[in-house]
């Protein structure tokens, strides 16, 4: 076939169906991917929940964003009821490579008390011991640690603000609970007495 | 056949894309922090060059001369978002790593360079074979480059630890590193190959 010539018309009707073809082949991708990608993302959210609780059944997973030093950090924390640190984990981040980044295993480092950060109570801010605090920064990532604490405080804040608000709703919840367990059973006794009564 | 084997090895050594033609150096830089991360950006680029090629060549007489860059451009992006989806989906970890630096497989100086230079003008089988030849001398060099970055700035390769990482040089896995580690592969490959 020879080479088409660069005229209006067929340079119109090459490009339209060039594209035409590719948004239909990326529109297919797409609907193909699209359950397995919301999956995986669920999946995600679930799998940090679930380890930042350490198993812990009334613990609070916490989901925090702040400005880290090289930019956002997305951190999730389990918290107990009394506010004790369960867990964490950095969800999304972009700290320094073999600096920064390490803030995903050094702060829950059971070797190194200084710097371990799970078990600890967070009523009491978290500082990093170059600001007077108790808690070891990462050697030469003094700005991520402090980023890092900083959303441990703020996932804290959260965590009391939630408690405060929940606690009215789960004694509700709770009661709610209760009654949809019992609910049937007690129908039927209910219904039972009520007739024997009627007789 | 013989010439197809020519076509297949030159990619990989006379005219590697990273050491050979001197392309696609962003990715090249930016993402061989490790072995396994330039091998993935190595293979995703394979893909995409393989794929583009093949419809490239074969839209070749098509393709009017004034909007080849456009219409290349359309079916290279269309290949880089399908693999971006598909690797958002199955390889989540992979792609939390590179997801940055796949949409600029795009942009990636090699793959509408062998568009313009082989696919527009050779057989399909051929432009395959190139396709497939560039993607993994491109992939090679990234992995290269990356296993010397990850052993000298972390003391691992491929993940697996090979001494402590206190004693790692750091610099090997940030920017510098990468410019020093390029500069060091590229003057030994020139070297062996002029003999």
């Amino acid at each position: 076939m020879a080479k088409m010539e660069s005229s209006l018309k067929n340079m119109l009707l090459s490009l339209t169906c060039i594209t035409l073809v590719a948004a239909a082949a990326l529109a297919g991708i797409y609907m193909l991917t699209f359950e397995t990608i919301e999956q995986q993302k669920a999946e995600a959210e679930t799998q940090a929940k679930l380890s930042v609780l350490a198993g812990d059944e009334n613990g609070t997973p916490i989901l925090v964003e702040t400005d880290g030093f090289g930019g956002k950090m997305k951190v999730m924390v389990g918290f107990a009821e009394d506010g004790t640190i369960l867990g964490y984990k950095i969800l999304e981040h972009s700290e320094t490579p073999g600096l920064g980044d390490k803030a995903g295993a050094w702060f829950q480092n059971a070797d190194k008390p200084g710097q371990n950060i799970i078990g600890r109570n967070a009523s009491k801010e978290l500082v990093v011991s170059k600001d007077g605090g108790d808690v070891d920064a990462i050697t030469a990532a003094t700005i991520s640690s402090r980023a890092f604490l900083k959303a441990i405080n703020m996932a804290y804040e959260e965590f009391c603000a939630s408690k405060n608000t929940v606690d009215s709703i789960d004694a509700d919840s709770a009661a709610t609970v209760m009654i949809a367990e019992g609910a049937e059973e007690d129908i039927i006794v209910e219904q039972a007495e009520e007739t024997e009564a009627q007789k | 056949m013989n010439n197809g084997l020519k076509t297949f090895t030159n990619g990989i050594l006379k005219e590697n894309p990273t050491f050979g033609l001197v392309l696609g150096m962003c990715p090249t830089l930016a993402t061989t922090t490790s072995a396994v991360n330039g091998m993935s950006m190595g293979l995703a680029t394979c893909f995409v060059l393989i794929c583009s090629n093949v419809v490239i060549s074969m839209l070749k007489n098509v393709i009017p001369d004034k909007v080849r860059i456009p219409a290349f451009i359309v079916v290279i992006a269309t290949f880089v978002t399908m693999v971006q989806l598909v690797m958002q989906a199955y390889v989540p970890t992979v792609y939390a790593t590179l997801g940055l630096f796949i949409p600029l497989i795009v942009v990636n100086c090699i793959v509408l360079g062998r568009a313009e230079a082989f696919a527009a003008k050779n057989s399909v089988g051929l432009s395959a074979l190139d396709g497939l030849g560039m993607g993994l001398g491109f992939t090679l060099s990234l992995t290269v480059i990356g296993a010397i970055r990850e052993l000298l700035g972390t003391g691992n390769i491929f993940g697996f630890n090979l001494y402590a990482d206190n004693y790692g040089m750091l610099i090997f896995v940030l920017a510098p590193g990468a410019f020093i580690c390029l500069a060091y592969v590229m003057a030994l490959v020139q070297k062996l190959m002029k003999k």
